[in-house]
């Protein structure tokens, strides 16, 4: 297996870990550290590419990443923001309980 | 003579390293830097203890500890021995493998931090393209070391102690990143090494130090303050207030744990007066053309023993800020001065060299500074200094 | 595949999989932290020095310290007394193992993948730095806009509302 392979296989498992505890876990919390962590495991490919295929431009690889990270940064942000202002209105952060769209 | 005095500690180091086996050397180089700075530091922190203790008592109109050794030299040992061999109490609902961890994860990073700090020429552990990015890459384990300190001791004050200073730790990393910022800006580089030889030069009697222009010492007075909050220490020591919620986070913690917060603590205190010393006050360099054949390292110690007598003497002399006092300056004072010091050290930096360039520089960096200070006064009453005696 | 890409694999995936089936919130969010120094650990070793530093700088010293404050904020750090799995978990579940069988199946079947491998790039932080301010420099404009716009949004959406 070439590492470049390896380093594919590494973050397609965790984006699966991500996206697993995301719809499973009950907490809103946790869904959002799950985006949190399908976020990183899709910058973890882009380096990795980066290394072991780099193109014309390598430089591409290092703006993609780090603008995803400022963008995963805001999005954790307001997420957890409207997170607590939900826990405010329904005094619980169960997603099983916080089923009504009337407010 | 003078060069080799000057480079005697890499020349040793180098004549150590061809003792072993080429393939092993790149890692026995290391551990012997590893082990230079694990020697050198905690020594710091013992003779700094001792100095802080008397130097307060001082202040204070009282002696220091007096009692071991003499003018109470051996103090340091005595609290080792103290601090190794005192029980290790752990309460029983607290979470026993964070609460175990958080010291750990609080000291190892600080001393990651001191490897990028040229202490002398040549003397950098490690010198790598990013090297301050490094440096402010190793605090946020610290502060969630303290979180983890705070929260696995189950215990209210704790708890809240921790929160305190997580929020007074992240408020003040943004005017401490960005007067850095500053410097990097007229460098060119992020590495501390090349932040170094830029201020190494001379122009008649004066330093290029950074310290000597308008923006530079605007500059270091905020890097300084923010350090000083970085390191919780007074007047910014609310989370570990000895007279308020005894110790705050690290209320739960004995013996040996307790003196690791501690030696955190120092370690931390002195690699960012370390990083103050060589982004404003030019490093290694000597201050006048004609001191040069006094070593570097001499040089850099010296500034950051003067460093640690300026902490604490403030820590001696001011009070306490409260919680809301501190955040309002961090947001509403230094970030705002910060930014427009960014902007004073491009003018600086574009402008031919002169009197207009001085003029204008210290009026970018004073004019703010008023307006301000008289902007963040308005809604205050704060009348005529009034004192009470007890008659 | 070196000794220490099996070793920071195999810290990260137990981290990953800790945060995601731990059932104090508070354990789950400091696994996190330990898989995001995990990836910053491999940024390094595949040589983005630049990457690697922010990630510890942004997500370490930012994120995981916002969803600390979340957790303690909405009282998540006492030990939740019922399941902590929802009740439709075997449909995520599959869901997940789906995603991972197709990723994986393209990985292990793409022709694309054996080529060789050329010599590390090397970008150093002023090219970064002057990338970003001359062909990203609307991009760079756009996340400080957007990175503004968070922060005040995040504020007022959180913010207590007087009563009125």
């Amino acid at each position: 297996m070439t590492p470049l392979a390896a380093y594919l296989l590494l973050s397609s498992f965790l984006f699966a870990i991500g996206l697993a505890g995301a719809l499973t876990r009950r907490n809103a919390i946790l869904v959002l550290i799950g985006i949190e962590l399908m976020l990183n495991a899709a910058n973890l490919n882009f380096i990795a590419f980066w290394r072991y295929a780099p193109g014309s431009e390598a430089v591409i690889g290092i703006m993609f990443v780090l603008f995803s990270i400022g963008v995963a940064a805001a999005e954790a942000a307001v997420g957890l923001a409207l997170i607590i202002s939900i826990y405010r209105h329904y005094k619980t952060t169960n997603l099983d309980q916080i089923n009504s769209m009337k407010g | 003579m003078v060069d080799t005095l000057d480079q005697i500690f890499v020349l040793a180091k180098h004549w150590l390293v061809g003792f072993a086996p080429t393939a092993w050397q790149p890692i026995f180089s290391i551990l012997l830097s590893v082990g230079a700075i694990v020697l050198t530091f905690p020594g710091l922190f013992a003779l700094t203890t001792i100095l802080e203790r008397k130097g307060l008592g001082r202040i204070q109109n009282r002696y220091g500890p007096n009692r071991v050794g003499p003018f109470g030299i051996l103090q340091p040992v005595a609290d080792g021995l103290k601090a190794m061999t005192k029980e290790d109490i752990v309460p029983r609902a607290a979470d026993k493998v964070v609460h175990f961890l958080a010291p750990l994860i609080l000291v190892g990073p600080v001393f990651l931090a001191l490897a990028v700090i040229p202490v002398g020429r040549n003397m950098a552990a490690i010198d790598i393209d990013a090297g301050l990015l490094f440096f402010f890459a190793a605090r946020p384990p610290t502060e969630l070391a303290v979180f983890m300190a705070g929260w696995s001791s189950h215990n209210k004050y704790s708890l809240l102690g921790a929160m305190r200073a997580i929020a007074q730790m992240i408020s003040y990393e943004v005017p401490l990143i960005l007067s850095a910022v500053s410097v990097v800006m007229m460098v060119g580089s992020l590495s501390p090494v090349k932040i170094v030889e830029a201020q190494a030069g001379y122009s008649g009697l004066f330093p290029h130090w950074f310290l000597l222009t308008p923006w530079g010492l605007a500059g270091f007075l905020l890097f300084m303050i923010a350090a000083t909050a970085e390191s919780n220490r007074s007047p910014f020591d609310l989370p570990e207030g000895e007279s308020e919620i005894i110790a705050g986070y690290y209320i739960e913690y004995s013996g040996f744990k307790f003196a690791l917060f501690f030696l955190g603590e120092y370690i931390g205190m002195f690699a960012i007066s370390g990083l103050g010393i060589t982004l404003f006050l030019g490093g290694w360099s000597a201050p006048l053309p004609f001191l040069t054949w006094i070593p570097s390292y001499v040089w850099f110690f010296t500034k950051l023993l003067g460093l640690i007598a300026m902490f604490i003497w403030i820590r001696g002399t001011l009070p306490r800020l409260r919680m809301d006092q501190l955040m309002n300056f961090a947001w509403k004072f230094m970030l705002p001065m910060a930014l427009l010091n960014l902007l004073a050290a491009g003018v600086w930096h574009l402008m031919p060299p002169g009197l207009a360039r001085w003029a204008v520089g210290i009026l970018l960096v004073a004019g703010p500074y008023v307006v301000l200070g008289r902007a963040l006064f308005e809604g205050r009453k704060l009348g005529k200094r009034t004192y009470q005696y007890a008659d | 595949m070196s000794v220490t890409f099996v070793i920071l694999a195999a810290l990260t995936i137990a981290s990953a999989v800790a945060v995601m089936t731990l059932r104090n919130l508070v354990h789950c969010a400091l696994a996190l932290t330990v898989t995001f120094a995990g990836l910053a650990a491999f940024y390094l070793q595949l040589g983005a020095q630049f990457v690697g530093f922010a990630q510890v700088l942004v997500y370490v010293g930012a994120v995981a310290i916002l969803i600390v404050f979340a957790i303690l904020l909405t009282r998540g750090s006492e030990p939740p007394t019922e399941r902590i799995f929802s009740s439709s978990w075997a449909i995520g579940a599959a869901i997940a193992v789906a995603v991972f069988g197709l990723l994986a199946g393209l990985i292990a079947y793409s022709r694309s993948l054996t080529r060789e491998i050329p010599p590390a790039p090397t970008i150093t932080v002023r090219q970064i730095g002057d990338e970003l301010m001359s062909r990203y420099v609307l991009p760079l404009e756009v996340i400080g806009l957007l990175l503004t716009a968070a922060l005040i949004g995040a504020v007022i959406i959180a913010m207590r509302e007087e009563a009125k």
